[in-house]
């Protein structure tokens, strides 16, 4: 072994405690990692990646254990290490990077004492100069003014400069491996490049190093050296970032790479729109989310609704179901106005307008069959009974690509994928005209929502449904919708065919969307940071 | 999933299934009948009077197993009533919120602001003493808790998008209520069933032993408490053999609760099985 290497571990397997056969989460993973070196660990989720993050601080999440292999840091194993041992370890020589800084944080006190306090309780620097570092790091992480900014209680930080904090406190007492377990995934994209950003200068200066966990390739391709992909626990292909990305060798890996690259042609436009939202203003109390809001849906087409966390696009979707009655304006459906409130409007009204849920998990009762979730639509809105539903149920799970004997299954039996599905066969069930789709894909795994995407683009086809696609993923918009509407604290600042809204001019919200989507190559960051500089 | 039961759970399964068979079958099972007497005033154990004579001379095993028939009975059609009362207002509240959950869970705070047991015993000294009276004054005033528990899981509930997905498709109030809220809030309440039954059976025995429960000559386990309790004084010990029962019970019943509780309560962070 080299005096480089920091991190070594061979033929590691992680299982569950207690089962037989033993149930295996990682299955004999090997892999080296030199002094100053960024790993990125990529897969979906169940592939096992945090597992083995968790592994190199020596922690099993629940009741999962090493059951095999080795984890050797700094020269000595830690599979098997003894309780003080760990504690000696871990915010000292290794910490750790949650995804959700929000819920990581204890609201109860000022992040400067949150940030010192693994380097105070190490007894590695004096309270003075742990606050010196800390101020240190937030300037070093682009921190807004950082004298102060620890003084500050979690809630009074947005959550991009949270997960910066975060950094900041798994840096401050100098180990020599952070544990970053998908500390983007949860922000909106123009967030997410400045906390990149920052994550990759901090590395950079302190020259730690790190395993980067996340499932999105062309994050990963921006801040790692090397990447190994994940798949079921086992290790699918490991190389340096150019070779991965730029010559794979798995079909697996070409796969998760060519995620993004999913087009869609843009239909011409039609006469009569189905949907017409116009000059529609709503809030909740006395605060307008939206303002002065008006676009329109064509039969058959795909309106993308575009925007960060707070936009006011799922607030728009409230608005079109009657669930949030308008202050002004309305939403005009064929040419009649729907009346502003749900309770309000016809069965046949509520009918032509369904709506499909970004957790698919919550937005099925968890005490009923498949065939009662999607069967319920039909008895309701045609009033179908015995062998005619039954059949109309099959045809439904057909459609979704789904066998027919998941008829009989729980939710909780199914996959998140085929969760999605089953809630797509719901709203479809009542042959709606409109569908709304509220984020259906951002739960997902690219390859799966690739496969949810690919579906809805062939159901309407099939049935001529339009879809109110509401998402904060332009690489989603791209493969999937004809116009695109963008909303930036509830205006409308853009609305178009896709093809003018994606080509410049642009207004400046724009830009900074369209430029803030990773791309999959190296060197992306840098240019886009350098471009942002300027 | 663990299917083997607990010690402790299986113990109070015993003791319970024991005193509810005493219950029902008093009659085949009791030696001697409620109301005769056949002996002495407060005689010791003995083979022929396994607990003893009452302050009458009474057997009072005999009076012990037909007690446990009054004090089950009436407890559980309490619970019942309280049950249905509380389960369907609560859902109600919870499901559509505004008016109707304002006007519920003020009345309720206002029935909650007085201790039960005094408004019970002023309801009760007012009308007529009756079996029904009874079950519904205990069953009424117990809704109330029953109604909070509910209202609380059926908020929590009610704002998940499945609920939401059956209004968005018309859904009317029944539905929503009975087949989306209803199934899911049902392992809590199963637990809290168990629970209600015990305070049940000590409401029971309080207003008995007030002497507003149940009217002699017939008894419950409270009422043969009231009767026995001035041999106390003299170091008799018969006032304390219905008092124990009362305990026994409560505490194997809530020995099952425990395991129920734990079974079902994964959901709400509880443990995981």
């Amino acid at each position: 072994m080299s005096d480089e290497t920091l991190l070594k571990i061979r033929d590691l397997e992680i299982a569950v405690e207690g089962t037989s056969p033993l149930l295996k989460i990682v299955k004999g993973v090997s892999f080296d990692l030199e002094k100053g070196k960024v790993m990125g660990l990529i897969g979906e989720s169940g592939a096992g990646k945090s597992t083995i993050g968790m592994s190199a601080m020596g922690y099993g999440r629940g009741k999962l254990h090493t059951s095999a292999g080795q984890v050797i840091l700094n020269g000595r194993d830690i599979a098997q290490a003894k309780r003080g041992v760990l504690n000696q370890l871990r915010g000292k020589e290794v910490c750790y990077v949650a995804q959700s800084a929000a819920a990581s944080f204890n609201p109860a006190h000022k992040l400067i004492d949150q940030v010192i306090e693994a380097t105070l309780e190490h007894g590695l620097m004096s309270a003075h100069e742990a606050r010196t570092r800390a101020v240190e790091l937030f300037t070093a992480l682009g921190l807004p003014s950082p004298e102060t900014i620890g003084d500050r209680y979690p809630h009074q930080v947005s959550g991009g400069q949270l997960q910066r904090v975060m950094t900041a406190m798994a840096l401050c007492p100098k180990p020599d491996l952070i544990v970053f377990d998908e500390p983007t995934t949860a922000l909106d994209v123009t967030t997410q490049i400045e906390v990149l950003a920052a994550i990759k200068h901090a590395i950079k200066i302190t020259n730690v190093a790190a395993l980067y966990i996340t499932h999105d390739l062309a994050v990963v391709a921006q801040i790692s050296d090397e990447i190994m992909v994940l798949r079921h626990g086992e290790m699918v292909e490991k190389g340096t970032t150019d070779q991965i990305i730029n010559d794979p060798q798995q079909d697996y890996t070409k796969a998760l790479l060519s995620v993004r690259s999913a087009q869609h042609e843009e239909k011409p436009a039609t006469e009569k729109p189905v949907l017409d939202i116009s000059n529609v203003t709503a809030g909740y109390g006395k605060i307008d989310i939206l303002k002065s809001i008006n676009m329109s849906l064509d039969p058959g087409h795909t309106l993308a609704i575009v925007g960060e966390s707070g936009s006011g696009k799922s607030t728009l979707a409230r608005v079109v179901t009657g669930l949030l009655p308008p202050r002004i304006g309305n939403v005009v459906f064929e040419n009649t106005p729907l009346p502003p409130k749900q309770t309000q409007r016809s069965r046949e009204q509520l009918r032509e307008i369904q709506m499909i849920y970004q957790m698919a998990d919550v937005a099925m009762n968890p005490r009923q069959t498949v065939g009662q979730i999607i069967g319920r639509p039909l008895t309701f809105y045609f009033g179908l009974r015995g062998a005619k539903r039954q059949a109309r149920i099959e045809e439904l799970l057909h459609a979704i690509e789904l066998p027919v004997d998941f008829a009989d299954r729980y939710p909780a039996e199914l996959s998140g994928g085929q969760k999605q599905r089953v809630c797509i066969a719901r709203a479809l069930a009542a042959k709606p005209k409109v569908i709304i789709c509220d984020e259906v894909t951002s739960a997902l795994d690219p390859l799966v929502a690739e496969g949810i995407l690919k579906l809805l683009a062939d159901l309407q086809e099939r049935e001529g449904v339009a879809y109110l696609f509401i998402t904060h993923d332009l690489a989603t918009v791209k493969a999937i919708a004809d116009s695109i509407a963008v909303m930036h604290q509830g205006n409308l600042v853009r609305y178009g065919p896709k093809r003018q809204v994606l080509n410049p001019p642009f207004d400046a919200y724009t830009d900074k969307l369209l430029t803030s989507i990773p791309e999959m190559r190296i060197g992306w960051l840098d240019d886009v940071m350098a471009e942002h500089s300027t | 999933m663990k299917t083997s039961i607990p010690l402790n759970a299986l113990i109070g399964m015993i003791i319970t299934a024991t005193i509810v068979i005493m219950a029902v079958f008093a009659p085949l099972l009791a030696p001697y009948s409620m109301t005769e007497i056949v002996g002495d005033v407060w005689e010791p154990m003995s083979s022929e009077h396994w607990l003893g004579t009452d302050t009458l001379g009474r057997d009072l095993l005999s009076r012990l197993m037909y007690g446990a028939r009054v004090t089950l009975g009436i407890a559980a059609l309490a619970t019942i009533l309280s049950f249905s009362m509380g389960t369907m207002l609560g859902l109600s509240a919870a499901a559509f919120g505004g008016w109707i959950d304002q006007t519920l869970s003020r009345l309720v705070d206002l029935l909650m602001a007085i201790p039960t047991l005094i408004l019970a015993l002023v309801i009760l000294s007012v009308l007529a003493p009756s079996v029904l009276t009874l079950v519904v004054v205990m069953g009424v005033l117990d809704s109330t808790r029953v109604f909070r528990l509910v209202r609380s899981v059926g908020v929590d509930i009610a704002v998940m998008d499945f609920v939401e997905a059956a209004r968005l498709r018309g859904e009317g109030r029944l539905w929503v209520i009975f087949r989306e809220i209803l199934p899911n809030a049902l392992s809590p309440l199963v637990a809290e069933l168990g629970l209600r039954f015990i305070f049940m059976v000590l409401f029971l025995s309080a207003l008995s032993f007030l002497g507003l429960g149940i009217q002699p000559p017939a008894a419950d386990w409270g009422g043969m408490v009231k009767e026995n309790k001035d041999g106390i004084a003299f170091g008799i010990p018969a006032a304390l053999i219905p008092a124990g029962a009362i305990a026994v019970l409560a505490i194997s019943i809530n020995m099952i609760a425990d395991w129920v509780l734990n079974l079902t309560s994964s959901l709400k962070g509880g443990k995981d099985v």
